[in-house]
């Protein structure tokens, strides 16, 4: 839920990183709190386990700049990944403007990643959200690993995409991150179909971060838009 | 676009003056020092009194995560929500109210201020506020919008903004 603040001169929104447990959610936060200015972004909160396992968030607000006067400030959430803590993650998931879906690559993750998937659809209906309406962007983690499936693999997996929602949706809309690729394209059943954008990311090293938070941050603002 | 996720809102320096007079008048009848107001979704809409020590957006979130936790504690033994939290210290305590199922108004007080004294003088500080949040409803209800869309058309100073 966004809320603007006309007296703070101020546009808030929230975003979620969504996904398995160990995929590298938190791992994205500590990249953005450390290679952000400090006058742009606030404490890095981590309500975590002494194993430093996420228990019910992890909290970053940063501001991304200013447009027509007022400052955008985005608050960025993780969700705790394990199965077991489904009663914290919807209540993360409550007010939600934007989620980032972290993937983790590795073969024998796939199905960590389709459970956690599909929780996200289960929670997101549960509150009468619509997921394929809203800003979502996938981010394939941890591309470094040898065991990392091909991209194709994971995208027919976890975004093999859905009608477009509106019949002006339905023509050709290229992927803007990927050449040669779409976001928007018919098959060959004539059925258009609707992928959210993806990126390849290894959040240890920070590769993919910001690309990852810019897309979203951007998707975001054009829905208020 | 409209979001189809959750409802935007937005309110003015008016709702927010109304609101915050409210609130130091509510400090000043109990000796409480200080009061912050958060969002459900735990962003931070004023604070009011004593400056405070800490940072109250981080202040924010953390409440509305403990108010949601409390809520979801209340109905698993059949209660609808909890209207209130108190959270007790050797010195400062802390004491949180629902405000109209949107804001969370968040006391604070230390030992020279009588809990009993915060707690009568609450209810109807949360009244007040629930009568302004109601008007500013209404208002925006009847004029068929909140505020001009500040962002609409806005789509290429998006890009621009991006553009790092």
């Amino acid at each position: 839920m966004s809320m603007i603040n006309y007296a703070a001169r101020e546009i808030n929104c929230k975003i979620v990183y969504y996904g398995p447990g160990l995929g590298g959610k938190t791992t994205n936060l500590e990249h953005i709190y450390g290679k952000v200015k400090p006058d742009t972004r606030g404490k890095l909160i981590s309500l975590a386990t002494e194993t430093e396992r996420t228990l019910f968030f992890d909290f970053l607000p940063v501001d991304l700049g200013t447009i027509r006067g007022f400052n955008t400030r985005f608050h960025l959430y993780t969700v705790p990944g394990q199965v077991y803590y489904n009663a914290s993650r919807k209540l993360i998931l409550k007010n939600v403007d934007g989620i980032v879906f972290v993937a983790d690559s590795q073969v024998e993750r796939m199905e960590a990643n389709l459970e956690s998937m599909q929780n996200l659809y289960d929670n997101m209906a549960e509150y009468g959200y619509d997921l394929t309406r809203m800003p979502f962007v996938i981010q394939y983690n941890k591309r470094d690993l040898p065991n990392a499936a091909p991209i194709p693999e994971l995208q027919a997996a976890l975004n093999p995409g859905w009608e477009p929602a509106e019949a002006t949706k339905a023509r050709v809309t290229p992927d803007p991150y990927h050449a040669g690729q779409n976001l928007v394209d018919q098959i060959s059943t004539g059925q258009w179909v609707e992928r959210v954008p993806y990126f390849e990311a290894v959040a240890i090293t920070g590769e993919g971060v910001f690309d990852t938070l810019k897309a979203v941050s951007k998707l975001v603002l054009k829905a208020l838009a | 676009m409209t979001n189809p996720g959750a409802a935007s809102w937005s309110f003015d320096e008016e709702d927010l003056n109304a609101l915050t007079r409210a609130v130091s008048r509510f400090l000043s009848e109990t000796g409480a020092h200080s009061a912050l107001i958060a969002d459900r979704a735990g962003q931070l809409v004023a604070t009011v009194g004593r400056p405070l020590s800490f940072d109250p957006m981080v202040f924010a979130t953390l409440t509305a995560a403990d108010f949601s936790a409390n809520d979801q504690l209340a109905r698993l033994i059949g209660e609808t929500d909890f209207t209130t939290l108190f959270h007790q210290g050797e010195k400062e305590s802390m004491y949180v109210a629902d405000v109209a199922r949107r804001l969370i108004l968040v006391t604070l007080f230390d030992n020279q201020t009588p809990i009993g004294l915060v707690r009568l003088k609450m209810k109807p500080v949360v009244e007040e506020l629930t009568a302004h949040l109601d008007r500013a409803y209404s208002r925006a209800r009847e004029s068929g919008t909140t505020q001009p869309n500040i962002l609409a058309g806005a789509g290429e100073e998006i890009d621009e903004l991006f553009n790092w």
